[in-house]
């Protein structure tokens, strides 16, 4: 059995590293598109492989535990389908002739690349190692937000560069004094970096050293998830990058940083001494809330509209695992789930529509159910399942965040219960002046693969009807486990 | 004593760092800047050096190569030629003048001691002032960061900052995957470096040279 796990955990490394070195080397991009999406399919099926198998003892610098395991298959699904959205919308633009097909070479690679570094940083089980995945991931995403080339993409690549190396270096200040701290306990050298001795011993570490390390830890990781006032880089790079960056930016990279936010909190939780580490993520999630609920109203291009959006979104995260114990946070790994399935799914649909219309601008579409029926009524799904609306997902999570708020202090439910409410008047507003009224812009028909997207609406719209019991049952194992 | 003269050389070579760091924040030239760079990668180099050599790591040693031959020769050098091709060798822009610069970087100072001191009662003291004078480094690196309005600047600035982290990993005795790590973020500034060098980001964003791009795309087939 054992031998099978070891074999799964290997595939989802070696799978997208193997196929970015292949994907560099070969030329063609019709069979680099497919084999793009060939590995990505065999790095999820091996997620799954680990999944039903039994979790194998961790190892000295790889893990598989029940809370990365979530956050594995969920990668590696949207890793999959965004990939196969990526096949249809850039055969568009080299039509269009955005990209050359050597750049298409270069993003195939590090497409895959981006992958490897994200398994990687989820599987670490030191440290440090999981510091330089996210800087791999940080690094390939950077890459491929300027691809286009334009002043506008380089000046979003600049500033994403700029502003995720600040706070990957906050990080890396973090890390080190966590290893301070355990050092004295732990003794020097490798143990001191790994999560399964760490979180043993956390209970006698140096309490001081630990709170100052956290704060280093949120502001550093923070930034990456997007938290405001952390979040200047994000509107900028989803907007300016492909679409399909843009999906798996708000669909994985923002996750990757969240989990490395909830490992450190889980030592800080195991420590007595300590402060706690939950005031201070609901705080920056309200505030990440309540500012994009607010810039909402004020957007013009419909990828920063999702994007601040996704800032949005993962403040009630943040939000949700800072208020923790059972249903908050069973609520806020359900909530994280379904939003990167709905948000990727949506930026499939906006994908196709920037392309059919040649704009991203706001005013210029419209009337998209009339155009483009499986196009628009997609986008519309998507928007009602990410305003939080039933028959969604999306509705029981950010219903349960609110009603476990409502019985333990009532004064931080309102502005939470404000801040989704501002933001569904804005998404719906948004959503009214591009779907429906007058036909605005090209009427072209859409050459798009549709089934990335129903696939993951059909999905969240299955978690609001019927979640099935070993879900349900997994989920509040991993709840109880983030404490 | 050894252990006492250990101690002071590598206090010497830490605070030496935090001060180089002050005369970057007042350097209005570029040029000039770079070669102040240069100098605090040097006394990074010397101080992971004695590091090594008063802890017996001679990993360390490989950590101190990289910061001497990569940031304190090989970077400077790079940049400086690419200041010259650009024409912005002669001035910097400071948001802000070098007077509030500098009582700004003063408390930022006393506040990382104030805090580190504090904090780290319990370590050894050796790691526990080098763990000060490096989050000193970082914090006045983050401050030149957001002073100067130059793309090159804010690079050195971010340089410096990273200065600042390998000084504290080398402070942890024993800490794994240092040189690891330094790596990982000299490949991560070759990238910066690269990036400034193809895309000609000039004064920040405002500049780009967007006709020079556009041309290299219409060669492509």
């Amino acid at each position: 059995m054992t031998g099978t796990d070891e074999l799964a955990i290997r595939a989802i490394l070696a799978v997208p590293l193997a196929a970015a070195l292949l994907l560099a080397a070969l030329p063609g991009y019709r069979l680099t598109a497919r084999l793009n999406v060939l590995a990505a399919l065999a790095t999820f099926a091996a997620a799954l492989a680990l999944l039903a198998g039994e979790r194998p003892p961790p190892g000295p610098y790889l893990i598989v535990d029940d809370l990365n395991i979530v956050f594995i298959v969920l990668g590696t699904l949207v890793g999959f389908t965004t990939s196969a959205f990526s096949a249809s919308y850039i055969q568009h633009e080299l039509d269009t002739g955005r990209l050359a097909p050597v750049h298409l070479r270069f993003y195939h690679a590090m497409y895959q690349a981006l992958m490897f570094a994200m398994n990687l940083a989820l599987l670490a089980n030191n440290v440090g190692l999981m510091w330089v995945a996210v800087e791999l991931a940080t690094l390939t995403t950077v890459v491929m937000v300027g691809i286009y080339r334009t002043r506008e993409a380089l000046e979003a690549a600049w500033k994403y560069f700029i502003l995720g190396s600040v706070g990957i270096a906050l990080a890396l200040f973090g890390t080190i004094l966590v290893y301070m701290a355990a050092h004295p306990v732990v003794g020097p050298g490798r143990d001191a970096m790994m999560w399964s001795v760490l979180v043993q011993h956390a209970a006698t570490f140096d309490a001081s050293m630990l709170n100052l390390a956290f704060v280093f830890l949120l502001l550093g990781y923070g930034t990456k998830v997007g938290l405001a006032p952390l979040h200047a880089w994000l509107p900028d790079a989803h907007a300016e990058g492909p679409t399909p960056i843009s999906a798996v930016l708000s669909g994985l990279l923002l996750n990757v940083a969240l989990y490395a936010v909830l490992r450190f909190k889980l030592l800080l939780a195991a420590n007595p001494g300590a402060l706690a580490p939950g005031p201070l993520m609901v705080t920056l999630g309200l505030v990440s809330l309540l500012f994009a609920a607010f810039m909402l109203y004020r957007r013009r291009d419909i990828k920063r509209l999702f994007a601040y959006s996704s800032i949005e979104h993962m403040g009630i995260v943040a939000f949700a695992f800072g208020m923790g114990g059972p249903i908050a946070n069973f609520a806020g790994l359900l909530h994280m789930v379904l939003h990167s399935l709905t948000k990727s799914a949506i930026f499939f649909a906006v994908g196709h529509v920037a392309q059919v219309k040649g704009t991203q601008k706001l005013a210029d579409i419209g009337g998209l159910t009339t155009s483009h029926p499986w196009l628009g009524w997609g986008l519309v799904l998507g928007v009602v399942a990410i305003a939080g609306l039933p028959p969604f997902g999306m509705f029981m999570s950010e219903f349960m965040i609110v009603t476990s708020t409502f019985a333990r202090g009532q004064l931080l439910a309102v502005p939470f219960a404000v801040g989704l409410l501002v933001a569904l008047g804005a998404l719906l507003l948004r959503l009214n002046g591009v779907a429906f009224g007058p036909v605005r812009g090209s009427v072209a028909p859409a050459r798009a693969s549709y089934v990335p997207m129903y696939a993951h609406l059909v999905l969240v719209l299955g978690a609001g009807v019927y979640l099935p019991p070993p879900l349900v049952a997994w989920f509040r194992h991993v709840a109880a486990v983030l404490g | 004593m050894s252990g006492t003269l250990a101690l002071d050389v590598a206090h010497v070579l830490a605070g030496g760092l935090v001060l180089v760091s002050f005369m970057m924040l007042y350097q209005d030239r570029l040029s000039a800047l770079l070669n102040i760079f240069a100098l605090h990668a040097l006394v990074l180099a010397a101080s992971v050096g004695w590091q090594a050599e008063v802890q017996g790591a001679p990993h360390l040693f490989l950590t101190a190569g990289i910061a001497f031959l990569f940031k304190a020769v090989a970077i400077p050098l790079a940049l400086h030629r690419m200041i010259r091709r650009l024409g912005v060798h002669r001035e910097v822009e400071t948001v802000i003048g070098i007077g509030p610069t500098m009582l700004a970087g003063m408390m930022l100072v006393a506040l990382s001691i104030a805090v580190m001191l504090q904090v780290t009662e319990g370590a050894d003291p050796l790691a526990r002032e080098d763990l000060a004078f490096a989050l000193a480094v970082v914090l006045l690196g983050m401050l030149m960061m957001v002073t100067r309005r130059n793309a090159v600047s804010q690079v050195v600035g971010f340089m410096s900052l990273e200065n600042g982290l390998v000084l504290a990993a080398t402070g942890a005795k024993g800490m794994p995957l240092v040189v690891e790590i330094s790596v990982a973020f000299s490949i991560l500034i070759a990238f910066i470096v690269i990036g400034i060098f193809l895309f000609r980001i000039r004064e920040r964003f405002d500049t780009v040279d967007v006709h020079a791009l556009d041309r290299h795309r219409g060669e492509q087939p």
